[in-house]
């Protein structure tokens, strides 16, 4: 018998249902290999006796011919996501040991297909960085290492833990959230698939809120395939979430061999960025010619707001950060440090609870929301969303179906080598990302080759609104094309 | 834009984060990378353009007034740092 964790999501399900094993031999083989795994840091908690109970109603299930898309498939949960009874901490000393009294609507729906919960993932704190090193519980290591070199690697972030976890197979998927970037860079990194659906695709119920606006959960897995089937069960209508949308999910994995023919893919000239490497500019050049082969129709398409994405995200963002975070005060939930009275309680709370890059975001947000600057910042980036948002509308009712561009414009980088001295140097690996949630659009991240120090890169595609099974179809070819990526050997163990 | 360090100390104070004598000069300096980052943006024109209030053209859901939930208060309570009778406690507001 082959491995059980070097399974893809639908190998496991087929063989769950040939009996070729249990859930709960499925998920044990997961839980030995996340115990052997600790040197990543990629779980904030184990939740082994949860996963194995789970497993065992899963095998029961099954038993009786039952069972839903996702049954009996153990998954990790970014810790973000509020679990019920399950310490989830949005990866932030602030939060403390807090326990929700109830569960999200994105793994209550995981929960309710089938799904088994491993335990919860480490990720940027608030998912406010690029790299899984603002955790709070320190950073992941991603399993990947250049040739030769035995350097730690950053997982790209802020669903480091996700994309980590999936690539050392310590999960078979992973929930993630992506606010400018957090799910397609880090699978980018780590030759894994992440897709962004469109805002309101996903409930955001029951996820610690960074950007509303801007906030998507979404899935990180091994294919195309898997994370069809994993957004499939994460989607839908939430009565509790007044932007997610009221519209029915269409039959994703079905989409996924669809194929390409007759498609019109833009290509934006505005991504050919100064100093984007040569690798990354072939990698482009690669998948155009791949789509090309499969019958796709190659357009170039002009995106002329694309390089004001990034400054305006830097003032939404972190605008509506500093509303979102105002919650934690050190009175309903979480750390607590006194003080001499209610302000110097609340000041040194924060001031104690609340990490480097969440403190920077906070006080950026107040700043640009403060009086007299709103109009000259936040109003202003609104306006300057509008019109990023346009140049997507233009080309997509030219005809485009979808855009093809590059996930991110490096590989990975080392632990404690960016952005230390000046934040933007981190901030600028969502430049290629961010564009797609100011613009609310879905995006997928789909590994397409190696650089020359054997890292993976990915190409991302980004569709019309609600359209996924594009995506999904044309992210598949890419994925044929480039040929099914092999993990690194468990050199942690 | 730049800020200077009295702004950094009114900043932390509107975000009710503490912030050290120490800690002001590299705020400063972050903030103020932030800040010329964002500049750019001035060079945009945006005469005439509306400024984005939702990503999707949805309109903001309704349903019945009417009470779907409540009657949970240990619930709500159950992660506060400090309670009691099911209120939350906290240091004396008004003198």
């Amino acid at each position: 018998m082959t491995d059980l964790t070097d399974l893809t999501l639908a190998e496991a399900r087929a063989g769950l249902e040939t009996k070729s094993f249990t859930a709960r031999e499925l998920t044990q083989a997961h839980l030995d290999a996340m115990g052997e795994a600790r040197a990543l840091n990629a779980y904030v908690l184990e939740t082994p006796e949860k996963a194995l109970a789970m497993a065992d109603a899963s095998d029961a299930r099954l038993a009786k011919g039952e069972g839903g898309p996702l049954e009996g498939l153990p998954i990790g949960v970014k810790d973000l996501f509020c679990t019920e009874g399950v310490r989830s901490t949005a990866c932030s000393k602030i939060l403390g040991e807090f326990a929700p009294r109830y569960e999200s609507t994105v793994t209550a729906n995981l929960w309710r297909a089938g799904a088994v919960m491993l335990g919860k993932i480490n990720c940027d704190e608030f998912a406010m960085g690029s790299s899984n090193e603002t955790s709070a519980f320190g950073p992941v290591v991603s399993p990947w290492r250049r040739d030769g070199s035995d350097a730690k690697l950053v997982p790209g972030g802020s669903s480091g833990g996700s994309a980590a976890a999936v690539s050392a197979r310590i999960a078979l998927a992973a929930t993630a959230t992506d606010t400018g970037g957090s799910i397609r860079q880090p699978a980018a990194f780590t030759g894994t698939v992440g897709i962004k659906p469109t805002y309101g695709r996903c409930s955001r119920w029951g996820i610690v809120a960074f950007a509303s606006s801007l906030d998507q959960a979404g899935p990180i897995a091994k294919t195309v395939e898997d994370a069809a089937m994993m957004l499939q069960a994460m989607s839908g209508p939430d009565a509790k979430d007044t932007t997610c949308a009221d519209i029915p999910v269409p039959d994703y994995r079905a989409a996924v061999s669809r194929g390409v023919k007759g498609l019109k893919i833009g290509i934006p000239k505005e991504y050919r960025v100064d100093g984007m490497p040569a690798e990354i500019e072939s990698l482009w050049q690669q998948g155009q010619d791949w789509l090309k082969a499969a019958g796709a129709e190659m357009v170039e398409i002009s995106l002329p707001h694309t390089k004001y994405a990034l400054p305006a995200y830097y003032i939404v963002a972190p605008a509506e950060a500093s509303s979102n975070l105002a919650r934690y005060d050190g009175v309903r939930y979480g750390l607590r440090v006194p003080g001499r009275d209610i302000v110097d309680m609340y000041e040194k709370t924060r001031a104690e609870g609340f990490g480097r890059e969440v403190k920077r975001r906070v006080m950026i947000g107040t700043y640009v929301l403060s009086a007299g600057y709103y109009d000259a910042y936040y109003l202003r980036a609104q306006k300057i969303r509008t019109l990023i948002k346009r140049d997507f509308e233009e080309a997509y009712s030219a005809g485009v179906d979808a855009i093809l561009t590059p996930a991110t414009p490096s590989a990975a980088f080392g632990i404690g080598e960016k952005g230390s001295g000046d934040p933007v140097e981190m901030y600028l690996n969502d430049i290629f990302t961010v564009t797609v949630n100011m613009a609310g659009l879905p995006g997928i991240s789909v590994p397409a080759g190696f650089d020359a120090q054997g890292l993976p890169l990915g190409l991302q595609l980004i569709g019309r609104a609600f359209d996924e099974e594009t995506l999904f179809a044309t992210g598949r070819v890419i994925e044929e094309a480039a040929g099914r990526v092999t993990y690194p050997q468990p050199w942690w163990s | 834009m730049s800020v200077d360090t009295d702004t950094v100390r009114r900043i932390a104070r509107l975000a009710r984060i503490a912030v050290t004598e120490d800690d002001v000069p590299h705020l400063q300096g972050e903030l103020n990378a932030i800040l010329a980052f964002v500049e750019q943006l001035s060079e945009v024109n945006v005469e005439g353009v509306e400024p984005m209030t939702s990503v999707t053209p949805m309109r903001i859901k309704t349903r019945e007034d009417g009470v779907t939930d409540g009657d949970k208060a240990a619930d709500i309570v159950a992660n506060a740092p400090a309670t009691e009778d099911d209120f939350f406690m906290v240091p004396k507001v008004v003198e």
